[in-house]
């Protein structure tokens, strides 16, 4: 086993008053103002909003791609001020090396990573494809597979340096629908077996039921935390399931409530 | 009915060059203003076999690839400096892309003045030809890397050289190699410009054999001279760029 999950301590994400400008055309935008959240280690925390709520961009500070104007995120107590191996990222789509295969892709972070040889890299690499179930396609090239085989790939990909915290942005936001519920699955069953701290973000609120230990829900203009859910259902889930097609539109009718609220001419 | 694609363009080939030997011969021009094939043919097999053909494509050859590879290593690192600090890419860049559009002859004067008419000057003038054009596409397909390829790569831990060893360079890959092939062929158009017009006793060249054509009134062959440029221009192109320039488009899934 390439990963031993009892170095894995008791970790925290914090972020405290976190709040994040930007020079818009119209001036100063805020995109997010005052967020304070905590995420207990091997918590499956999933953000929600509209567009334009944030939540990318809260994403992106946590992995540390962009900087806090005010307040802080901290992991493990210390300060997030860069990108770091600690905090993976998982991107919407596309982020896999179109020069590099399927293995080389999962080899690039960890060959980064200090205090490896080469075969126990390689090991790790084959285990974590095996683990997406792509064991025998190591040596095809991203345009050789299918956009749900290139996210299992980016999954492996940035699970394989065993960072402290993954960060999922709209990971299967570009996938159809039947792959989309495939890794629905596969995710949960990976959370479940390697009790990973994950983050993710979406605006597809079933899916956010459907994976999150807690759903965050966060309205635009600007970027606030609106409500928290604590979803209790046991896993692990199926989109399809009554129960949490009715949480979801709980969540829906209290994110439409708010959207309502302050101002109109939102989608 | 099937038959080879390149048979339809062989038949039109040798049709028209049986025509134009046919009109040559028929006296309705000057052969010497226009050699006959034929005659073209015999001059060729006149150079190659008193070794002078040879031994100017191996001159020319020797200089073209000196001053390709000069100017490929010091437009590559140019570039990505471009492509890296706005201060460079203001100065250098936008004088790269002004000296581009200089036609190469016009370094000749200023090569043969500053070093005379040698070996210097007609490397000078290839470099020359080379270097802007490998500058402004390396610039070019560095700056339009994917951002989200930095920003992955930033996340596992990838930073300065290693990020441009691993990640810029490789994604990057494609236009270099396009701009590689475009300083080829300006380097092969500045070196026949350097041929013509440094005399140079170090070494007779392509250029210079076309030179003496001229001089001699032989037209068969400053035309024979033309038509092995143009061929060793093709070869290098069949030879290397476009088989490098397919493997990486197959192995990206740009082409099947």
């Amino acid at each position: 086993m390439p990963a031993n999950p009892s170095t894995e301590s008791s970790s925290q994400l914090t972020l405290c008053h976190v709040t994040k400008r930007f020079h818009g055309r119209a001036g100063l935008v805020t995109a997010l103002e005052d967020i304070n959240l905590q995420v207990k280690e091997g918590e499956f925390l999933v953000l929600v909003g509209p567009s334009g709520c944030g939540k990318s961009t809260l994403l992106s500070l946590l992995a540390g791609l962009e900087q806090v104007d005010e307040g802080s995120i901290k992991l493990d107590g210390a300060d997030v001020v860069e990108p770091g191996r600690d905090r993976l990222v998982m991107f919407q789509q596309d982020a896999l090396f179109p020069w590099l295969d399927a293995l080389a892709n999962v080899l690039f972070g960890l060959r980064l990573k200090p205090g490896l040889n080469d075969a126990e890299r390689a090991e790790a690499a084959r285990y974590y494809l095996d683990l997406v179930g792509l064991a025998d396609k190591e040596k095809a090239h991203p345009h050789e597979l299918s956009g749900g085989m290139r996210q299992r790939v980016a999954l492996a990909r940035s699970l394989a340096p065993n960072p402290r915290v993954l960060l999922m942005d709209e990971p299967f936001s570009a996938l159809d629908a039947l792959t989309r519920d495939q890794l629905y699955g596969d995710l949960q069953k990976i959370f479940t077996q390697r009790k990973k701290t994950i983050v993710l973000v979406t605006h597809n609120i079933r899916e956010a039921v459907c994976l999150g230990d807690r759903v965050v829900l966060l309205s635009p203009n600007p970027g606030r935390i609106r409500q928290v859910f604590n979803i209790d259902l046991p896993r692990p889930r199926r989109i399809n399931d009554p129960a949490l097609a009715t949480l979801a539109a709980d969540i829906t009718t209290a994110l439409s409530a708010h959207l309502a609220e302050p101002k109109e001419g939102l989608v | 009915m099937k038959y080879p694609r390149a048979l339809v363009p062989a038949l039109i080939a040798v049709l028209v060059v049986g025509f134009w030997e046919w009109f040559v011969r028929s006296g309705r021009v000057d052969d010497v203003l226009v050699p006959a094939p034929t005659q073209i043919a015999a001059w060729f097999w006149s150079a190659l076999c008193d070794g002078s053909l040879a031994s100017a494509t191996w001159v020319t050859m020797r200089r073209l690839t000196l001053g390709f590879v000069m100017g490929a290593a010091i437009g590559i690192p140019v570039g990505a400096l471009c492509a890296r600090s706005r201060l460079a890419r203001d100065t250098i860049g936008v004088l790269s892309l002004g000296l581009q559009t200089l036609p190469s002859v016009c370094w000749v004067p200023v090569a043969i003045i500053a070093f005379g008419q040698n070996e210097a000057a007609v490397l000078f003038v290839v470099v020359m030809g080379t270097v802007w054009a490998v500058v402004i596409a390396v610039q070019e397909s560095v700056l339009s890397v994917q951002p989200l390829y930095l920003r992955a790569a930033m996340t596992m831990g990838s930073r300065g050289w290693h990020l441009w060893t691993h990640v810029i360079f490789p994604a990057a890959l494609p236009g270099i190699i396009s701009g590689l092939k475009q300083g080829w062929a300006f380097a092969w158009r500045s070196l026949m410009a350097a041929e013509i017009f440094v005399v140079i006793l170090s070494g007779f060249g392509l250029g210079s054999l076309l030179h003496a054509g001229r001089e001699l009134l032989r037209m068969d062959q400053v035309v024979g001279v033309m038509l092995v440029v143009v061929g060793v221009g093709l070869l290098a192109d069949l030879v290397f760029f476009s088989p490098v320039e397919r493997w990486l488009r197959r192995s990206r899934g740009l082409e099947r």
